[in-house]
């Protein structure tokens, strides 16, 4: 009886397994099947407006890029902080319970925010709102990442840097923050990678733009809401116009994640 | 040069706090006229944006005013602790009253059928996902060889890193009419959603209780199997018990994800404001209302999506926060 039981639970839990892969599986097929349907030289070089995609590409990577690029010594500033002088005090701890629940806050909340904060006031929807709403998002994930990181540094290493006499300005920058290094960097590229793919919060900020536009103070082209767009439309062309763009969204989403993987392990070959 | 490192690292780190205490305070701060307006109410009203005219003939008056006693009762039944916050409800209860007499007229909003499909939609995701991301995660950790674990772990690692937008694309042009044809009904509804977003949180789920899998000690599990133990039991009496507190975490992380996703939602849920009266039927969700509508709100309506956003925020921070008292028993 037990080994019948025992034969029971394996086969069901290897059937879970399976129908969640067959799900997963067939998600990606019609994915690849329709993005490459539509793939073309077009997409790349036209703008929405002319059936491509070029704009809304160069958009959404403009806005995630800025969004990192102030989100990095932000995020990696606070969690040195959180790490290297904040100890184990109470507050440090609040720091990194409120960090995590920032992380998983719905997305849609943080556009709900941003358009009070700045399309309210300003009257329209802008590229640097969108901005705001990633940073906003990826700042806890880049705390959080740079904080466990540093928290892997042997503690020796501080000791040995003190020793000689080194401050621990340089000591944390020169030695803690150098050993972390590619850890610091895969977390920064889930978290450019999760935020390139995010939809929600740039519905009502940033909005999307049909034409091709590098000015932030205006609506801003962005791939994810286009895609939104294009999906919910009656014409044939447009959806698949859509696929293709979400084929490319996913296809560079994974390829970040690939990155960043590789980048932590390197380090751990080393 | 320390000192002033020392400062702007500081600075940073309460960044994290400072944006969290401004987001509660500007959606409340927004939402104050809708919470004026509507008091603790608006969690029971079910109409959304219809106008309520204040003279109506007398069959329909009693009518609503028969609604209101019902409303009246519940919020009597289960809110009583709330009532010290809501002081401004009673006296919108008299300002209604002294209208009545009077030709006006306002639009009603309640939060009632986007709450009910917020809550349901999330827990068919979870009756549905757990058990496969369960599967998955025992599978990949205790039965598959590792020639087979790792390709697919990394792939479910993958998978969870998609974004959700993807799934409602998908939920929309191929899942939901293969669940219509299967159950009858919408290619939108509650059904659909529920289900879609329980496949969007599957990797995500199954990743992480993996990960609490395998910090079981290998010791552990080979005393089990020296006494005698199947399998199953080791699973059920070593594995579970100890890795108990990171599934359930992992449990609760993919639920407060289900609760505020957005987009995965919002191609498959229909986003008409009424009770899905079967599981088939289309109804409607927070995260989506806040989505549809803010472009054409204004005033009263827009203060209205503030509030919603407001009630998911604190939903999803509760959610958060239980998680956390799971993960911290652990260490």
């Amino acid at each position: 009886m037990r080994l019948i039981m025992n034969r029971v639970f394996i086969v069901f839990s290897t059937f879970a397994a399976l129908v969640g892969l067959i799900f997963l599986g067939w998600i990606l097929f019609t994915l690849f099947s329709k993005g490459l349907q539509g793939l073309s030289f077009d997409v790349f070089t036209k703008d929405l407006i002319e059936g491509g995609l070029r704009n809304v590409i160069v958009g959404q990577i403009m806005m995630s890029g800025i969004a990192t690029l102030i989100g990095i010594p932000v995020g990696i500033l606070a969690g040195i902080y959180l790490q290297e002088y904040g100890a184990n005090s109470r507050s440090t701890e609040f720091l990194r319970d409120l960090s995590d629940v920032m992380m998983s806050a719905p997305s849609i909340v943080v556009g709900t925010f941003v358009y009070a904060i700045i399309v309210v006031p300003t009257g329209h929807t802008s590229g640097w709102a969108g901005v705001l709403a990633l940073f906003i998002l990826m700042v806890p994930i880049i705390v959080r990442t740079t904080d466990d990181m540093l928290n892997l540094v042997p503690i020796e290493l501080r000791e040995a840097g003190m020793a000689i006499g080194a401050s621990k300005y340089h000591v944390t920058m020169n030695i803690v923050v150098r050993y972390a290094k590619a850890g610091i960097l895969t977390g920064i590229l889930l978290a450019f990678a999760r935020v390139v793919g995010e939809t929600a919060p740039l519905i009502y900020t940033s909005g999307s733009s049909e034409f091709w536009s590098t000015d932030l103070t205006g609506t801003f082209p962005s791939l994810t809401v286009s895609i939104y767009n294009l999906a919910t439309m009656p014409d044939d062309q447009m959806v698949q116009l859509g696929w293709t763009g979400a084929f490319l969204l996913t296809t560079m989403v994974l390829i970040i994640n690939l990155l960043g993987r590789y980048a932590s392990n390197k380090k751990r070959s080393k | 040069m320390e000192l002033f490192f020392r400062k702007i690292a500081q600075l940073s780190a309460s960044l994290v706090f400072v944006i969290l205490a401004a987001t509660t305070l500007v959606l409340y701060l927004s939402a104050k006229p809708a919470i004026e307006e509507f008091g603790v109410k608006f969690l029971f009203e079910s109409r959304w944006g219809e106008e309520e005219k204040v003279e109506l003939p007398p069959a329909e008056l009693s009518e609503l005013e028969s609604v209101e006693a019902d409303k009246g009762a519940s919020i009597g039944d289960d809110f009583i602790e709330d009532d010290d916050d809501f002081i401004m409800d009673d006296d919108f209860i008299t300002d209604d009253d002294m209208e009545s007499g009077d030709n006006k007229s306002r639009v009603v909003y309640g939060a009632l059928v986007p709450i009910v499909g917020t809550v349901f939609s999330t827990l068919i995701a979870m009756l549905f996902s757990v058990p496969i991301a369960m599967g998955i995660a025992v599978f990949l950790s205790e039965i598959a060889p590792s020639a087979v674990a790792k390709p697919v772990g990394i792939a479910i690692e993958l998978l969870a890193s998609i974004p959700s937008i993807i799934y409602g694309m998908w939920g929309l042009f191929y899942f939901g009419p293969f669940i219509a044809g299967l159950f009858g009904g919408n290619t939108v509804s509650l059904l659909v959603a529920g289900l879609v977003l329980g496949i969007m949180v599957i990797p995500f789920m199954a990743a992480l209780s993996r990960d609490a899998i395998t910090t079981v000690p290998d010791m552990l599990k080979e005393s089990a199997y020296a006494m005698g133990a199947t399998k199953l039991e080791v699973i059920k009496d070593v594995v579970f018990p100890y890795a108990r507190s990171g599934i359930i975490g992992s449990i609760i992380l993919s639920f407060g994800r289900a609760l505020g996703e957005t987009m995965a939602v919002a191609f498959v849920i229909g986003g008409v404001y009424q009770f899905a009266g079967k599981i088939t039927d289309p109804t409607n969700s927070i995260p989506v209302v806040l989505a549809n509508s803010f472009a054409e709100s204004s005033g009263l309506s827009l203060s209205v999506l503030f509030y919603l956003a407001l009630i998911l925020f604190v939903l999803s921070f509760i959610v958060i926060a239980s998680a956390k008292v799971y993960f911290l028993r652990k260490k």
